[in-house]
């Protein structure tokens, strides 16, 4: 097992330099001169200069690659171009909302998804069967964007019942501790602040789970239909056990795998789908921030937020194979 | 004379392969629904420019903004007086053409380097594979927006760059096909006659292993047509006054505070409605054409 994990994280070694490769390539994507494109075209030539010699353009590629490796490793994702503070402190402060959304948007995404697609698969064919995997597959056909506008609409501006921006009201007084509001306000013991907070979790998030949502049901239902022809689900049957055992005890089991992948990647999706859903609930997460970098300009923002992405998604994309071999003992032999 | 018969037989065969799928295909009732919503926006998209050309540039109507859907405009007007219906059928072309050229570009690269990495093995394969997996590491639409956004925006970056993040999942179903496909009986024959690699790869391992990249490439323009939507709504696609759905999303979004719905409603519904009919039909085309290869191809 443990020899497996090591493999595991020896092979993201290349993957790493790789990311690391392309999100230090993309200042050089930029078409023309890069520093004209940051510092707008009426800046002086001895701007230009001093902007070049600090960002280190004006040294060779494989150097500046270096220098930009070394200062990753020491925590520094240069600094932004607008507010001139670095795009690490930015984004430790950033980074909380977007985990609280995200993490609060998987387990809706789970809470719904996976009885959703059991059911259906229990009751093969059903008009509860139809109803779910057309409602998965309109999930994913709809632009998450979209749909959170339409909560907003019905949710907040015509029915009043959930607030459409921010994280907490601007009335309530919380100390902020952990930066999670909903574990802030507990540690506080504020119900208030907690109901509130909540409040403004629910639409952004529900927006955010709709795809997870959908793909868990219809994997959840595809796998179980497949365990369910099985040999073994046969002899379980008649040895006379109940239908919901065989179900969830046995069949579900197995079932399950496939879906833990499905979470890990689906995680991508959250984080970028992060960038939609926090521009329109003016969310202050990262993926407002990414919004309003693009917007301004703010490459140095860009490049440091890809990155982080990125390394989470792989870092959960690890532990989903991790926690996959130790379900499944086929994979740590391979 | 033999060789004429074989011909025959061959095409006799292929023929009956892909009659066989289609009427699998139109057999599903889901799948037929995907067809005929995809062939509504593709008609909608050829014949509207050329019945009606409309110039967005001169499209406006201030005394008319922001009216509800009545009788004389079915969807509403929105905060220009422009007629939300004209310009949701007109956003027509601009996402189905995003989305050809982008799947295009991603399938042909896409496949092309798959093929060559499964052929060729030994380190062209490993170099390819690697880079692919290293591209793999973003999730796929923040690195078009990441693209995008370092490339300065409009169209031809969003193609571009939804293109490209598309490439390696074609790369690992090509190289997988012409894995499976290369001990084939007919791939050694090909050789024994003396075929050449690249003629060998391309004319005898790719029209057998094209089904699950159909079937990649269909539902990858839903995918396409999502993404251009989420990059015009960022404001890096499309530029205004273009009547891309996603930039006009973006347009009307903050007059939803003052109870304007329409012109975020049904921009909203054609993008749904485009997906939707993709997502069909590829699902459609996937069991019509490959049950088992394809299913695992998508998820993994």
């Amino acid at each position: 097992m443990l020899s497996y994990i090591i493999r595991r994280i020896l092979s993201l070694i290349p993957v790493l330099i790789g990311v690391s490769i392309i999100v230090f390539l993309f200042i050089h994507m930029i078409p023309g001169d890069p520093v004209l494109a940051i510092l707008g075209e009426r800046a002086t030539v001895e701007n230009v200069e001093r902007a070049r010699h600090e960002l280190g353009l004006d040294r060779p590629l494989w150097e500046q690659y270096f220098l930009y490796v070394n200062k990753i490793f020491h925590g520094d994702l240069g600094r932004s171009i607008r507010s001139n503070t670095p795009v690490s402190q930015e984004m430790a402060t950033k980074f909380p909302a977007t985990a609280e959304l995200s993490i609060f948007a998987m387990i809706i995404a789970l809470i719904v998804g996976l009885p959703a697609g059991i059911i259906s698969a229990a009751k093969r064919n059903s008009i509860f069967d139809t109803t779910v995997m057309i409602g998965a597959l309109i999930g994913v056909s709809m632009p998450i964007f979209w749909l959170g506008l339409m909560l907003a609409f019905l949710f907040s501006i015509f029915l009043k019942w959930l607030p459409f921006s921010g994280r907490l009201d601007s009335t309530i007084i919380l100390p902020i501790q952990t930066n999670f509001l909903l574990l802030d306000s507990l540690l506080a013991g504020n119900w208030e602040a907690f109901k509130n907070s909540l409040a403004h979790l629910i639409l952004p998030s529900l927006a955010l789970s709709t795809i997870p949502m959908a793909i868990i049901a219809r994997m959840t239902r595809s796998c179980l239909l497949e365990e369910l022809g099985q040999d073994y689900i046969r002899t379980a049957r008649a040895k006379g056990l109940k239908e919901s055992s065989v179900l969830l005890r046995h069949a579900l089991k197995n079932a399950l795998l496939p879906v833990v992948t499905i979470i890990g990647l689906e995680t991508g999706a959250l984080l970028s789908g992060a960038i939609l859903t926090e521009t329109i609930f003016s969310w202050p997460g990262i993926g407002r921030w990414i919004y309003m970098a693009i917007q301004s300009r703010d490459y140095p923002i860009v490049q440091g937020a890809t990155l982080l992405i990125a390394l989470i998604y792989v870092l959960v994309n690890l532990l989903v194979d991790i926690s996959y071999a130790f379900l499944d003992p086929r994979i740590r032999v391979q | 004379m033999e060789e004429l018969v074989t011909e025959i037989k061959k095409k006799e065969a292929r023929y009956s392969f892909f009659r066989q799928a289609a009427k699998r295909l139109w057999d599903t009732r889901s799948a037929r629904i995907g067809l005929f919503i995809v062939a509504f926006f593709v008609i909608l998209a050829i014949v509207v420019p050329l019945a009606f050309p409309y110039d967005p540039k001169v499209d406006s109507n201030l005394a008319m903004k922001l009216k509800p859907p009545s009788w004389e405009h079915l969807f509403g007007t929105d905060q220009l007086g422009r007629d939300v219906l004209v310009r949701v059928v007109h956003g027509a072309p601009i996402s189905l053409r995003v989305g050809l050229t982008a799947v295009a570009f991603g399938l042909l690269v896409g496949t092309f380097l798959g093929m060559i990495a499964g052929f060729f093995r030994g380190a062209i394969d490993s170099i390819i594979m690697r880079l692919m997996d290293i591209m793999l590491a973003f999730p796929a639409t923040l690195l078009a927006i990441a693209i995008v956004a370092m490339r300065g925006p409009g169209l031809n970056n969003t193609m571009f760059a939804i293109g490209i993040v598309s490439v390696p999942g074609y790369a690992r179903i090509a190289r997988s096909a012409v894995l499976a496909l290369q001990e084939r009986e007919f791939v050694s024959a090909a050789r024994a006659i003396g075929a050449k690699p690249m003629r060998v790869l391309f004319r005898h391992i790719l029209p057998n292993g094209i089904s699950p990249l159909v079937v990649q490439a269909t539902l990858n323009l839903a995918t396409a047509v999502l993404e251009a939507a989420a990059l015009g709504f960022l404001g890096l696609g499309a530029q205004p006054p273009q009547p891309e759905w996603g930039a006009m999303l973006s347009d009307s979004y903050k007059f939803l505070t003052i109870g304007a719905w329409w012109p975020v409603l049904f921009p909203g519904l054609a993008i749904m409605l485009t997906v939707l009919g993709f997502n069909l039909l590829g699902d459609g085309l996937r069991d019509a054409l490959d049950p088992r290869m394809i299913v695992k191809s998508r998820y993994f």
